[in-house]
C-alpha cells in the first residue's frame, strides 16, 4: 500500500503551526489565544509522531513525548483558564488589549 | 612585683580607666569617676617611680652604661621579612624619665581637677579623656618602633583635640581645637613622610635597629641615603628634618607654634598637663630618641634644629612680654622653654664632652615639667578666684591667695633660673652646652633667659602685687580645697628640689654617666641677667605706675607687633584664605561643582533617565507585542542557524 509521504505530514504540521502563530498574534480574545497555543502544541505533536513512525519505526520515544505533551498541555490549559477567570473577575473582560497594566 | 609587669601595668591602667569611664560613664557618679581617675594615675605614678628605681639602680646598668631594656615586643603588622610594625615597651633612661614626668604631672592634674572642674558638665568624660591622654602619652614614650610612636603620637593629638574643645559650646574653643588639630596634623604629614623615607632607606622601623644601621659610617644603609642630595642636604638630613617637622608641630616651634596659645581655651588643668608639661615636649623627646642618628649622620640637620630652637625661644619670649591674658603669657613661655630644650639638643654632638647638650635638654624637660605645671595650676587657682583670665582684673592677690602666691613665686624663681631652684641647674647646663658649641646661640639663650625672668615676674607682680583690683577686692578668697592646694605644694617641692638630682649620671646620650659642668663663674652672668629682668619687672609692675604704658608707647610699633604676636596668625590667614583658598580652593570648588558634579554625576544621571525613558516605551504591557519580539528573536536565531548550515 502506498504510504502517505513524510513531507505531506510535515506540511500539515507546518500549516497547523503557523495557523496557531497567526491566531496568537491576531486574536483579541484570550480564549482564542489559548486555543491557538493548543494548535501550536498539536503541530509539534504531529511532528513527533511522524518522525517516530517514518524514521525510527522500532523506537517509541516520539510517541512517549507526545503523550507527555498532551498531559502537560492539559495541565497548562487548566492553569491558563484559571488565570483567565481571575482576569475576568477583575477587569470584567477577557480582551487582551484591555489587560495592559502589566507594564514597567 | 616584677619591674616588667609593673611597666606593663603603667601603660594599660590608664587605658582601662578610659574604657571604664567612657563606656560606663553614664552610670558612674561624677565624684566617683574623678576618684577612679585620680586613683589610677596615682597608682601609675607610684609604679613609675618603682620602675625608675629598678631601672636606674638595679637592672638598667650593664658595665657602667645604661642600656635599653625591652620589656615586651611583638610584631603587630608585618609587611615583609624585614619590615614590620612592632608594638612593645622599652625602658631606657629617657623613656623612664618621661614615665615619671608624665605619670606624676598627670596624677597631680587629676587630683587638682577634682576640685577645679567640680560641677562641670561631662565631668566623667573629662576624666576619661585625661586617662586616654595619659595612656597615649605613656605609649608614645615607651614605643619600640617608629610607627608605634607615630600611632600614639596621633592618639595624643586626638586627646589634645578633645580636651581643648572640652567646652564645645564656646565657638572660640572649637576654633582652637580645630586649629590645634589641623596645624599638628599638617606637621605630622612631614613626620609620616620622614618615617617612610627613613624606613625605605634603612629597611626597618625599629628604633634601635634604625639607630644601629644609620650610625655606622660607610654602612650600605647610609650609602643609600647620602647618594642623593637636595638643596645641599643629603636625603638622610631631609628625612630627619621631616621627622623633626612633626616634632616641631607638636612642640610648637616657629612657624608651627600658632596653635599652642589658642589651645589655652581648654580647661586650665589640661593646659598644665598637655600644653605645658607633657605633650608639647613630645617633639623634644622624638629628637632625643633619634639623637644618635642626628648627631652622627646628619649634623647639618641638627644645626638647623638648633637655629629653629634659638629663634623660637627669643621670638616667643618677646611676645610673652606683651600678652595680657595670663594663660597666654604662660603659653608663650612654654614655647620659649621648649625651644630651649630643642636648641640644647641642636648644639649637642656625639662623643665625649659634646653630648652634654642632650643631657641638659632632658634635664630641662624634667624640671620644666614641674615648674610649668605648677605655674599653670597656680594660674588656674587665680582664675578660679577672680573668674577672669585678664591681668587687669587681678592685682594684690597675695593676701587672699597665700598658698597660690608662695608656690607661684617659687615657680617663677625656678623658671627665671635663680639658684638654687630647679630651673637654674637645667638652664645653666643648657647655656654651658651652648657656650661650648655655638656662641651666637649662647647669647640668644642668655638674652631669652633675661626676658623670661622679666615676663614671668611681670606676671607675678601684676597678679599678686600692683594695685588691688577694685571689683575683686571683696570676694576673691582662697576657696580652694585640699585637692587644689596639695598638687601646688607637691609640684612646688619638685620645682625647688628637682634641680638637685644628679641628672647627668642617669640620662645621657650614650648611657654613661655625664657630669654636668657646674662653674660658679660661668653661672654669675646668666643669673645676673635673670636678676636684672626681675628688677625691671619690679620697677615697672611692682606698684601701680604709668611707666609701662609710657615705655610701650615709646616703642609702639615694636610693642604693637609683639602684642599681635608679630602677625603670624594673620600671615597664616592671609596665606590660607587669600592664596590657598582663592588660587587652589576656588578653582577646585568650581571644578567639583561643574565638572565632577555637573558633567560626571548629574550628566550620567540625566543620560540614564533619558535612556530609560526611551526604553520604557517598549514595555507596553501588551502580551502580544512581547510575543512579537519573542518571535522576531526566534526568527533571527533561526536565520543565523540556517546561514551557518548553508
Amino acid at each position: 500500500m502506498e504510504q502517505v509521504p513524510l513531507t505531506h505530514v510535515l506540511i500539515l504540521s507546518s500549516i497547523l503551526f503557523f495557523l496557531g502563530i497567526f491566531g496568537f498574534f491576531t486574536r483579541r480574545n484570550l480564549i482564542t489565544v489559548l486555543m491557538s497555543i493548543e494548535l501550536i502544541l498539536n503541530s509539534v505533536n504531529i511532528n513527533f509522531v511522524a518522525f517516530n513512525r517514518y524514521l525510527y519505526p522500532h523506537q517509541l520515544e516520539g510517541v512517549f513525548f507526545t503523550l507527555f505533551i498532551i498531559t502537560i498541555a492539559a495541565a497548562e490549559v487548566s492553569l491558563a483558564i484559571a488565570i483567565i477567570i481571575n482576569l475576568y473577575r477583575r477587569f470584567n473582560t477577557i480582551d487582551i488589549d484591555d489587560t495592559n497594566t502589566m507594564k514597567y | 612585683m616584677s619591674y616588667d609587669l609593673s611597666s606593663e601595668i603603667i601603660l594599660f591602667l590608664p587605658l582601662l580607666s578610659f574604657l571604664l569611664l567612657s563606656i560606663f560613664g553614664k552610670r558612674i557618679k561624677p565624684e566617683i569617676s574623678g576618684i577612679i581617675g585620680t586613683m589610677v594615675l596615682s597608682i601609675t605614678a607610684i609604679l613609675a617611680v618603682y620602675v625608675a628605681y629598678g631601672y636606674f639602680f638595679e637592672f638598667g646598668k650593664v658595665g657602667g652604661v645604661y642600656v635599653k631594656h625591652i620589656v615586651t615586643q611583638f610584631s603587630w603588622l608585618r609587611f615583609n621579612e624585614n619590615l614590620s610594625i612592632d608594638m612593645g615597651i622599652v625602658l631606657d633612661p629617657i623613656s623612664v624619665m618621661m614615665l615619671i614626668v608624665i605619670s606624676f604631672v598627670s596624677a597631680m592634674v587629676h587630683l587638682y581637677s577634682l576640685s577645679y572642674m567640680k560641677g562641670e558638665d561631662r565631668f566623667t568624660m573629662y576624666y576619661a579623656y585625661l586617662s586616654l591622654f595619659s595612656f597615649s602619652m605613656l605609649g608614645l614614650v615607651v614605643a619600640v618602633n617608629l610607627f608605634q610612636m607615630y600611632m600614639f603620637w596621633e592618639l595624643v593629638g586626638i586627646s589634645s583635640f578633645l580636651l581643648i574643645g572640652f567646652y564645645f559650646t564656646k565657638p572660640s574653643a572649637i576654633a582652637a581645637a580645630k586649629k590645634a588639630f589641623i596645624v599638628t596634623r599638617f606637621a605630622d604629614l612631614g613626620f609620616l613622610i620622614g618615617i617612610l623615607m627613613l624606613s625605605f632607606g634603612a629597611k626597618t622601623l625599629d628604633f634601635f635597629v634604625l639607630i644601629e644601621r644609620l650610625t655606622v659610617p660607610g654602612s650600605p644603609y647610609i650609602a643609600a641615603f647620602t647618594g642623593t642630595s637636595f638643596l645641599g642636604l643629603s636625603t638622610l638630613s631631609w628625612a630627619l628634618l621631616l621627622v623633626f617637622a612633626g616634632g616641631a608641630g607638636k612642640s610648637a616651634m616657629f612657624p608651627l607654634h600658632i596653635w599652642l596659645p589658642d589651645a589655652m581655651e581648654g580647661p586650665t588643668p589640661v593646659s598644665a598637663l598637655i600644653h605645658a608639661a607633657t605633650m608639647v615636649v613630645a617633639g623634644v623627646f622624638l629628637v632625643a630618641r633619634l639623637f644618635p642618628i642626628f648627631a652622627i649622620s646628619a649634623p647639618d640637620a641638627l644645626h638647623i634644629i638648633a637655629y629653629v630652637g634659638a629663634f623660637t625661644a627669643l621670638f616667643a619670649a618677646v611676645i610673652a612680654c606683651t600678652q595680657t591674658d595670663i594663660k597666654r603669657v604662660l603659653a608663650y613661655s612654654t614655647i620659649s622653654q621648649i625651644a630651649y630644650m630643642i636648641f640644647a639638643l641642636g648644639v649637642a654632638g656625639w662623643g665625649e664632652g659634646k653630648d652634654e647638650g642632650f643631657t641638659a635638654s632632658m634635664f630641662h624637660l624634667f624640671t620644666h615639667a614641674f615648674f610649668k605645671a605648677l605655674l599653670f595650676l597656680g594660674a588656674g587657682a587665680v582664675i578660679h578666684a577672680v573668674h577672669s583670665n585678664e591681668m587687669k582684673d587681678m592685682g594684690g592677690l597675695r593676701k587672699s591667695l597665700p598658698i597660690t602666691h608662695i608656690t607661684f613665686l617659687l615657680a617663677c624663681l625656678a623658671i627665671a633660673g635663680i639658684p638654687p631652684f630647679a630651673g637654674f641647674f637645667s638652664k645653666e647646663a643648657i647655656l654651658s652646652a651652648a657656650y661650648q658649641n655655638n656662641l651666637p646661640i649662647f647669647y640668644v639663650g642668655v638674652l631669652t633667659s633675661g626676658i623670661t625672668a622679666f615676663y614671668m615676674f611681670r606676671l607675678y607682680f601684676r597678679i599678686f602685687w600692683n594695685k588691688l583690683a577694685v571689683h575683686q577686692a571683696g570676694h576673691s578668697h582662697e576657696s580652694h580645697t585640699w585637692a587644689m592646694n596639695i598638687p601646688l605644694i607637691i609640684l612646688a617641692t619638685g620645682a625647688v628640689f628637682a634641680g638637685l638630682i644628679p641628672f647627668g649620671s642617669f640620662v645621657s646620650a650614650q648611657g654613661n654617666a655625664v657630669v654636668l659642668p657646674f662653674n660658679l663663674m660661668f653661672s654669675v652672668g646668666p643669673v645676673l641677667v635673670g636678676l636684672l629682668g626681675i628688677t625691671i619687672a619690679y620697677v615697672l609692675y611692682g606698684k601701680k605706675s604709668e611707666l609701662p604704658a609710657k615705655i610701650s608707647d615709646s616703642v609702639s610699633i615694636l610693642y604693637r607687633s609683639a602684642y599681635h604676636k608679630f602677625y603670624i596668625d594673620e600671615i597664616y590667614l592671609f596665606v590660607t584664605k587669600h592664596i590657598l583658598f582663592n588660587l587652589i580652593g576656588r578653582p577646585s570648588a568650581w571644578f567639583d561643582k561643574n565638572v565632577v558634579n555637573g558633567i560626571m554625576i548629574n550628566g550620567s544621571a540625566t543620560s540614564t533617565v533619558m535612556l530609560s525613558g526611551a526604553i520604557k516605551k517598549m514595555q507596553s504591557g501588551r502580551l502580544q507585542t512581547y510575543a512579537m519580539f519573542f518571535l522576531g528573536g526566534v526568527l533571527i536565531l533561526a536565520a543565523l542557524l540556517v546561514i551557518k548550515f548553508i
